[in-house]
């Protein structure tokens, strides 16, 4: 029920979103063509000013894990994460989740391959990815586009956050499915 | 700081793909993700183009203004240092409300439209210095707020789970603990390692 309710939320967010700005805006009397064409010029302008930035961080990502350094990192983080209760096979996953979107789906793709869909390993693996965010690129794009280099505590508090993240959605995970 | 994280990257993934062999497949990502990297530019600049416009509609009429208002109250806890019914905080609203619905290509547009307003009431002197308001919005973008993860749920389907709706309540709790947490830890990271514009405050102050 809450699901269905969200989801025709999300689909019709978009289209009424848009409908609602441009109604309200023509019943006061603005040229909305006229508008909306001055504001959509400057997409472009950001539009290139992240590639930069944007080329930089995917290419350094992609190297990293085309390398295989996450396969050693998981390797090395195995005893302590093992500690805590984590299956071996989310812990290529708890690396990836921070970097990589697709890389994140990917991973939980072959975990759901190898164990079937109604798997606890599976639900575990889909709540780290579905409350997952890739800080590294969402710091590196938005930070980029107006000229920010010295992130300050950003970065320091997404990895925590995201460190945290693991934990919590193990936590919740075993509890509903465990 | 993202000097080192960035030539972390590189060199560890050289030195590694030199012991595992995967030389040519490291040199292969690098080529491919860069082509992707302008893919990725060029497919936001479209919807850039589109939310910008509408944004810069919703502006004119005044109805930016009423949104603003709207969620002022909680902007003000979270945001002390920007006005309240300022184009920065409908922007954070805007970019929140997308990622939460799953809208990505709303969301990174607004995200970077935040960004923007939020870098016109930065209070360094340096620009190049991130202001406490960019490292909360960050922090709370990186918490990853979601109702549907659509996509997690389609692996799942994929793998033949028999109720892949079941992620839905787990996720969203999961990412509103961490959110809350994420907003904690940012604000705590901020006392710690005050912004330059605050330190010369307080400086300026105790000299008077």
């Amino acid at each position: 029920m809450l699901k269905d309710i969200i989801l025709a939320l999300s689909y019709a967010a978009i289209p009424l979103l848009i409908a609602i700005i441009v109604l309200h805006a023509s019943a006061k009397k603005v040229p909305v063509y006229e508008v909306f064409t001055q504001g959509a010029k400057q997409g472009f302008v950001v539009g290139v000013k992240i590639i930069p930035y944007l080329v930089a961080m995917l290419v350094a990502v992609g190297m990293f894990r085309a390398s295989g350094a996450i396969e050693l990192m998981a390797e090395w983080f195995a005893p302590v994460l093992a500690a805590i209760g984590m299956p071996a096979d989310l812990i290529p996953l708890a690396v990836v989740r921070s970097l990589s979107g697709s890389g994140s789906l990917g991973i939980l793709g072959e975990i759901a391959t190898a164990n079937g869909g109604n798997a606890y390993v599976t639900k575990l693996a889909a709540v780290m990815t579905g409350s997952s965010e890739t800080t590294f690129y969402v710091l590196a794009l938005y930070f980029g586009s107006v000229g920010v280099t010295k992130f300050r505590h950003a970065l320091a508090a997404g990895i925590i956050a995201d460190i945290i993240g693991i934990f919590v959605a193990l936590f919740i995970g075993n509890l509903v499915f465990g | 700081m993202i000097n080192y994280i960035w030539l972390f990257f590189i060199v560890a993934s050289v030195v590694v793909a030199f012991f595992t062999g995967r030389l040519k497949e490291v040199g292969d990502a690098a080529i491919s993700y860069a082509g992707v990297a302008v893919q990725i530019s060029i497919a936001l600049m479209g919807v850039m183009a589109l939310w910008l416009g509408i944004m810069r509609i919703a502006q004119k009429s005044g109805m930016v203004k009423l949104i603003a208002k709207a969620i002022s109250p909680v902007i003000k806890r979270i945001f002390p240092d920007i006005p309240p019914d300022g184009e920065a905080a409908t922007d954070i609203t805007m970019n929140v409300s997308a990622n939460a619905l799953g809208l990505n290509n709303a969301a990174t547009p607004f995200g970077l439209k935040a960004m923007q307003s939020l870098q016109k009431l930065n209070p360094n002197k340096d620009k190049s210095v991130a202001s406490d308001s960019m490292c909360t919005f960050l922090a709370i973008n990186t918490a990853g707020i979601q109702f549907i993860p659509a996509s997690v749920m389609a692996v799942l389907a994929a793998a033949g789970s028999d109720n892949p709706a079941e992620i839905i309540a787990p996720c969203i709790v999961t990412t509103s603990i961490v959110l809350v947490l994420a907003i904690i830890i940012v604000k705590i990271l901020e006392r710690l390692f005050p912004e330059p514009a605050k330190l010369e405050k307080r400086k300026a102050g105790k000299n008077a």
